[in-house]
């Protein structure tokens, strides 16, 4: 258990280092691409992703850098593509909202709210088909819910008892609405339960628990061949689009986030290292060796060159 | 050699393609019901088990997007609508994400993916089951839109859209399903990108994409016993449209009629005449005239519908106008009418 605990430490560890180092430099204009900031969700990504096996696929959303080093741990190729280099997998073509990396198992994300949802179920279609044992986990957000597309693919999903995992990482807005203004029924999790489908709906920031939840998941999926539906709530700390809080602008409070400030997922794992008996030394050395490695690819992502403007032409078709 | 009609050649390609290579599957709705998408699925679901063959919710959006998961994991994933006013309703996923997966993959993924459609009048079928909207899909980078009109074209395009590794959307007019042609009974392929010359001509060029090319053969058909001589270019390809053999045509006949089974407004025929202008440049003897829908949704009623579409006469008067010729009489031409094929009601 102690060494599960340290392999989630280490990603979220990763995770909030990594978005800490953009608001650091994001400032300096050389990171062109809108951030989406994953801050407040690091235990969802880390806990589902490290309950997959290295062949599994997930597909994300606009905001991926959480899910997408969760599930490849390419710190390298993600600030290649943040700076939009020749180095990057894409070579800056996709930026932030458009993270992709087949070969890590992050086999894309959409910008456009759910339009990734009936793509991953294809790819478990496809999976199914030829009995390969992949499961393929597809984020999103709770206002995916209010896209018709949503309902379309977990219909299907359900009907042709596909192998995926649907994770709603749920924190309440879309943009900036909220779900009062958005739904016209109490719970997602209820009426997703009336689907052939098993459902498990919980609101915690300890990424052992949903670690432990979603592993117990995929196990009934197994066992009865129904898709997984995760249903987990988090607070988004900062802005929609952007590096900075804005609990100035009126629509959330400052109150409610120092709530869940107080059990952030990232301080409390680590909390729970040193509780466990885990000497802080090591803990600060682990802390340092990710640092390093940040540091490392973030240099590297700014001294490597643009590609060639050819590049624009290439990979429209095969 | 035979002959048989498009319907069969499509079934044909279909059966073949599927037989030859496993992860090739076909589904949509309707597919493997007792019409079978008008006989052109017919036998699939028998041969080739559920599986491969099937019917899916009314969930155009969500079935378009399943298919790219599909195709980019390994599969070849033929998708059919009944009319092309449907996949309106998967605009988000072939503009958005359909279209542009592998580029945003760094060239990783690789889409092979077969949306079939159905477009054209049917017997009083009105604005939402008879509409082309080819031109929209051809707007897009990342797509390939192919329109056969010969039995012989609609198999080898067919297959070679199957074994092609982009998405291809493969339009097909519902009355050219009855089109009887000489077929061969082997597999072939009859590549995507060139148009054809389907009768040599050297006094007017038309240059007409699926139906409106049977429409031109017979308006040249009529005007050849006048001594008019007209070449007839078929765009079976409009994205990526090549426009070598149609530029070499204009320039030998120096007159253009565009008939394209479209509205004319911001059409696959304003296109065409761009890059016809663009090569052509005064060395025609007359501007291009483009014959297309009527610019009004379709309506139903009989004497509205035939206002509302171009045919045969449409394309002979053009041509009689454009080389100040007088009217051919027509009376007692037998020019082609749906009622010869379908007597209605349903």
């Amino acid at each position: 258990m102690k060494e599960l605990n340290i392999e989630l430490y280490k990603t979220m560890y990763l995770i909030r280092k990594t978005e800490e180092k953009i608001q650091e430099h994001y400032h300096e204009d050389e990171m062109k691409t809108p951030m989406h900031m994953s801050m407040g969700e690091e235990a969802i990504a880390v806990g589902v992703c490290h309950a997959l096996k290295a062949k599994d696929q997930i597909f994300g959303t606009y905001r991926s850098h959480a899910i997408y080093l969760a599930k490849t741990q390419n710190i390298n190729d993600f600030f290649a593509e943040m700076y939009g280099k020749d180095t990057a997998l894409l070579k800056g073509k996709g930026g932030s909202m458009h993270m992709c990396n087949p070969d890590g198992g992050f086999m894309g994300s959409s910008g456009i709210v759910a339009s990734a949802i009936p793509v991953a179920v294809g790819a478990a279609f496809a999976n199914k088909t030829v009995k390969n044992e992949k499961y393929v986990a597809v984020f999103f957000g709770d206002g995916a819910a209010n896209e018709g597309v949503f309902w379309e693919s977990l219909n299907v999903a359900c009907l042709m008892k596909l192998p995926i995992i649907f994770v709603c990482a749920d924190n309440g807005f879309a943009v900036h609405t909220p779900k009062s203004e958005r739904e016209g029924y109490e719970s997602l999790s209820d009426i997703v339960l009336k689907f052939h489908c098993h459902v498990i709906n919980q609101e915690t920031t300890d990424v052992e628990v949903i670690y432990n939840l979603t592993r117990d998941g995929i196990k009934l999926m197994k066992d009865t061949s129904m898709p997984l539906f995760l249903h987990f709530g988090y607070y988004r700390y900062l802005e929609h689009v952007g590096i900075c809080e804005d609990y100035e602008a009126g629509y959330r409070s400052r109150e409610e986030y120092l709530k869940w400030l107080e059990r952030d997922p990232v301080r409390s794992q680590r909390e729970k290292l040193i509780n466990r008996g885990v000497d802080e030394r090591n803990v600060k050395k682990i802390e340092e060796k990710i640092d390093e490695k940040i540091m490392n690819s973030i240099k590297k992502a700014q001294a490597a060159p643009f590609c060639d403007c050819d590049e624009l032409f290439e990979g429209v078709l095969a | 050699m035979r002959s048989i009609t498009y319907c069969d050649a499509l079934n044909e390609a279909i059966a073949q393609e599927m037989e030859r290579e496993p992860s090739v599957f076909i589904y949509g709705l309707g597919v493997p019901d007792h019409k079978r998408i008008f006989g052109s699925t017919n036998d699939l679901v028998e041969r080739f088990g559920k599986e491969r063959c099937f019917d899916t919710p009314l969930s155009e959006d969500a079935m378009t997007g399943f298919g790219l998961g599909a195709a980019i994991n390994g599969k070849r994933p033929i998708h059919v609508h009944i009319r092309a006013d449907f996949l309106l309703l998967a605009m988000n996923q072939l503009a958005n994400m359909v279209s542009s997966y592998r580029y945003f993959s760094g060239g990783k993924l690789k889409v092979p993916m077969v949306i079939r459609v159905i477009i054209g009048r049917g017997w009083g079928q009105g604005h939402q089951h008879s509409k082309s909207m080819y031109s929209i899909f051809a707007h897009i980078p990342g797509l390939k839109v192919v329109l056969p009109t010969t039995p012989y074209d609609a198999k080898g395009m067919l297959i070679s859209a199957i074994r092609d590794d982009n998405p291809v959307i493969f339009v097909e007019h519902r009355w050219l399903y009855w089109q009887v042609g000489e077929v061969p009974e082997k597999p072939y392929t009859v590549p995507i990108g060139p148009a054809n010359i389907t009768r040599e001509g050297k006094d007017i060029t038309i240059v007409s994409t699926s139906w409106m090319n049977v429409e031109a053969l017979k308006a040249a058909e009529i005007l050849a016993r006048n001594g008019v001589d007209v070449e007839i270019v078929d765009v079976r390809t409009i994205a990526p449209f090549e426009e070598d053999l149609v530029v070499e045509s204009v320039l030998k006949t120096g007159h253009c009629i565009i008939a394209d089974n479209d509205w004319v407004e911001c059409g696959f025929s304003a296109e065409a005449a761009a890059r016809i202008y663009d090569k052509c440049f005064g060395r025609m003897k007359s501007p291009i005239e483009r014959v297309g829908f009527a610019f009004t949704p379709c309506p139903t009623v009989r004497h509205l519908e035939n206002a509302f579409y171009p045919n045969a006469i449409t394309i002979i008067r053009a041509i009689e106008e454009k080389l100040g010729l007088e009217p051919t009489d027509l009376s007692g031409e037998e020019f082609y009418s749906h009622e010869n094929r379908f007597k209605g009601p349903f």
